[in-house]
């Protein structure tokens, strides 16, 4: 299993795509082996599931294979990865919620703030240290618990963003989506977010008040 | 000064450091004078730092082996079938 950089250098990438579109399947493989755990990852932060993540990890990689001609270089091959498994994933969403509308095209504010305003009503000072009131156990569960709770839509645009790292013009190309509409997203998810710890990490007692 | 709702607009920006200097300069004017703006900028920069702290978010899930050589086993198929039928799908 790769124990190396997150990322392959992206002359080396480049090199083993190539051979790959040449019909090198070591190539290839080398290309899983690189990104198979971290796609597996994405997919499970988007799904919420284990099943729904190893199927869409085995998916995107097997539609990246068969497409792999299409895939013209002008991004990383990564980010291109990242789009497919994305999609598969939101696939797997919309099976799984029949009826229910998932999409990335909802339609948000555009991000002058306005809209977002709605979504700050909790307005408390954290505790310095909630790592004391919580064990990790309980921390992770706080965290996922959120997470999970958020629309696919804002999961998936706050994952990429600020747990992958992803740029907003990264983001804004696995997702298909523009730059302004990444934004946005990602503003309502981080306020919706900040809504909820503030539900377990607010301070308590005297100190509460203490920022007036 | 910004208003909340404008400042509430440059917040990401702010957080994520794309801010030019002088939007900075006026958002941190705000927040100095608004505790409740103070209040959500603070908090916000916790929350994407709590989730920046917990690495085992980003870090790549093991890949079970059974899944792996299912997969493999997949590609080397569908190798199979580009080979003898082009670029179309298996």
């Amino acid at each position: 299993m790769a124990t190396a950089s997150l990322h392959l250098d992206p002359a080396q990438e480049t090199q083993l795509v190539q051979q790959a579109k040449a019909g090198d399947l070591d190539a290839f493989t080398q290309l899983v082996n690189r990104y198979d755990g971290k796609i597996l990852r994405l997919a499970k932060h988007i799904t919420q599931n284990q099943e729904d993540a190893e199927d869409v990890l085995q998916e995107a990689f097997l539609k990246a294979f068969t497409h792999l001609d299409r895939f013209e270089g002008g991004s990383r091959f990564y980010t291109w990865l990242v789009r497919i498994a994305v999609n598969e994933s939101l696939m797997k969403l919309r099976k799984r919620r029949t009826g229910k509308e998932v999409s990335l095209d909802a339609p948000v504010d555009m991000g002058d703030g306005g809209d977002a305003q709605s979504l700050v009503r909790e307005i408390a000072v954290w505790d310095d240290t909630p790592e004391k009131r919580y064990s990790h156990e309980e921390m992770r569960g706080i965290l996922d618990q959120a997470i999970e709770s958020l629309e696919p839509i804002y999961r998936t645009v706050f994952v990429l963003r600020d747990v992958e790292e992803l740029s907003t013009e990264e983001t804004a190309e696995a997702l298909d989506l523009t730059v302004p509409a990444v934004k946005s997203r990602l503003l309502r998810a981080r306020l919706q977010l900040r809504e909820k710890l503030t539900k377990s990490f607010r301070r308590t007692g005297d100190n509460a008040f203490a920022y007036l | 000064m910004l208003t909340c709702k404008e400042f509430l607009g440059w917040l990401n920006d702010c957080l994520d450091n794309t801010a030019d200097a002088e939007t900075k300069a006026q958002v941190e004017k705000h927040v100095s004078n608004c505790p409740n703006c103070w209040v959500v900028y603070d908090t916000t920069k916790k929350t994407i730092d709590v989730y920046k702290g917990d690495a085992y978010r980003s870090e790549p899930q093991p890949v079970p082996e059974s899944l792996k050589a299912k997969l493999l086993e997949a590609i080397q198929r569908r190798c199979g079938a580009k080979g003898s039928k082009g670029n179309s799908e298996a």
